[in-house]
């Protein structure tokens, strides 16, 4: 396949890169991503997935847009309030480059459909914003084999790691079970500064880039912690349990299944 | 100076930078390792940076040629993959 000089212009700076070339935009260009969460997250890492040409990105959310997301989730602007978040991220990418597909999943992701929903895509970014969903996009992820980049934020802090299947610790490895409903505040209730989004959101992106063009090491095996205030980053090296109910050796969870959510997560 | 066989040509004199380089390093990135390019491109800013950073891929410049028309043509061979 050739590139037209406006495809060579507009990933020229990707493709004058060693590590990316030609062969790296082709397939960035044939990659498939899926982003759970069009909020704080999955907001920069839809824009610069977009940016880069990543062909077919999908994206899942049965929120709408409101005024106080606005002061994070940088895809969505003030007209676009009261829009489906999904809706309204298509509309942004799809500005910034009409070139690729956008796949609209306006509807909670449970587990009834995130089997079907994840195996078509080569990578999953989890941008959620609690811990039933994000053990679900883990277990679905693990049981269908597919490379994921998990990370939460709140306050001044936010945390990413990767998971590829066969090689690093899963999520649940770290975290083993959800902490009980209410035990921790959402973004909603404690606050988190928008830019953490921007930060945590766009290293997201950069691992499925990587993993998509295959350079460079993954977050795998590692937690990586960012607090803003001390301006310090922290990368935690990650055991892989065996014992762990849905990765390890003897496996408890062999299909997805949702926990409940917290009253004050529910958004009916 | 001895001929080459040229194995494709590429013309680069219809974009500007930086993806004067980029066009002339699609067109290395299709050919086997051995083979020879040549490439078309302009007098100013093109023949100043393209063979140079060509040479920083690894490649091997072989001639330039003054087409007295304000362009130049740059043979190329590919060296690394």
């Amino acid at each position: 396949m050739g590139f037209t000089n406006e495809q060579l212009e507009r990933y020229s700076r990707h493709i004058i890169l060693k590590e990316v070339g030609v062969k790296g935009q082709k397939r960035l260009l044939e990659g498939k991503v899926l982003i759970v969460g069009a909020g704080g997250l999955g907001a920069p890492a839809a824009l610069y997935l977009a940016a880069a040409g990543v062909g077919t990105i999908g994206i899942a959310d049965a929120d709408t847009v409101d005024l106080s997301n606005l002061q994070r989730q940088v895809i969505h602007t003030t007209p676009d309030i009261g829009k489906t978040k999904v809706q309204s991220a298509k509309e942004t990418m799809l500005a910034i480059n009409p070139e690729i597909t956008v796949n609209t999943y306006y509807k909670f992701v449970t587990s009834e459909n995130i089997m079907e929903l994840v195996s078509e895509y080569d990578f999953i970014i989890d941008g959620t914003d609690n811990f039933p969903a994000k053990f679900l996009i883990n277990d679905a992820c693990v049981l269908a084999k597919k490379p994921f980049s998990h990370a939460g934020i709140i306050r001044f802090q936010g945390q990413l790691l990767t998971y590829v299947p066969g090689e690093s610790p899963c999520y649940r490895c770290v975290f083993r079970e959800p902490p009980p409903p209410e035990a921790v505040p959402t973004c909603r209730q404690a606050g988190v500064i928008g830019a953490m989004g921007g930060v945590i959101g766009s290293l997201q992106a950069m691992e499925a880039v990587k993993y998509l063009i295959g350079k460079g090491d993954l977050l795998t095996g590692h937690l990586l912690t960012y607090d803003a205030l001390s301006m310090s980053f922290r990368k935690i090296k990650l055991p892989r349990r065996d014992d762990c109910a849905v990765c390890g050796t003897h496996p408890t969870i062999t299909k997805p299944f949702d926990y409940e959510q917290a009253g004050c997560d529910l958004k009916l | 100076m001895a001929d080459f066989n040229i194995d494709e040509t590429v013309d680069i004199t219809d974009v500007v930078c930086p993806v004067t380089f980029v066009k002339a390093k699609v067109a290395l990135e299709e050919l086997e390792v051995g083979q020879i390019l040549a490439i078309r491109l302009n007098d100013g800013e093109p023949v100043q940076n393209v063979p140079r950073s060509i040479k920083e891929e690894g490649h091997q410049v072989l001639k330039l040629t003054d087409n007295q028309d304000g362009t130049y043509n740059l043979l190329v061979r590919k060296t690394e993959e």
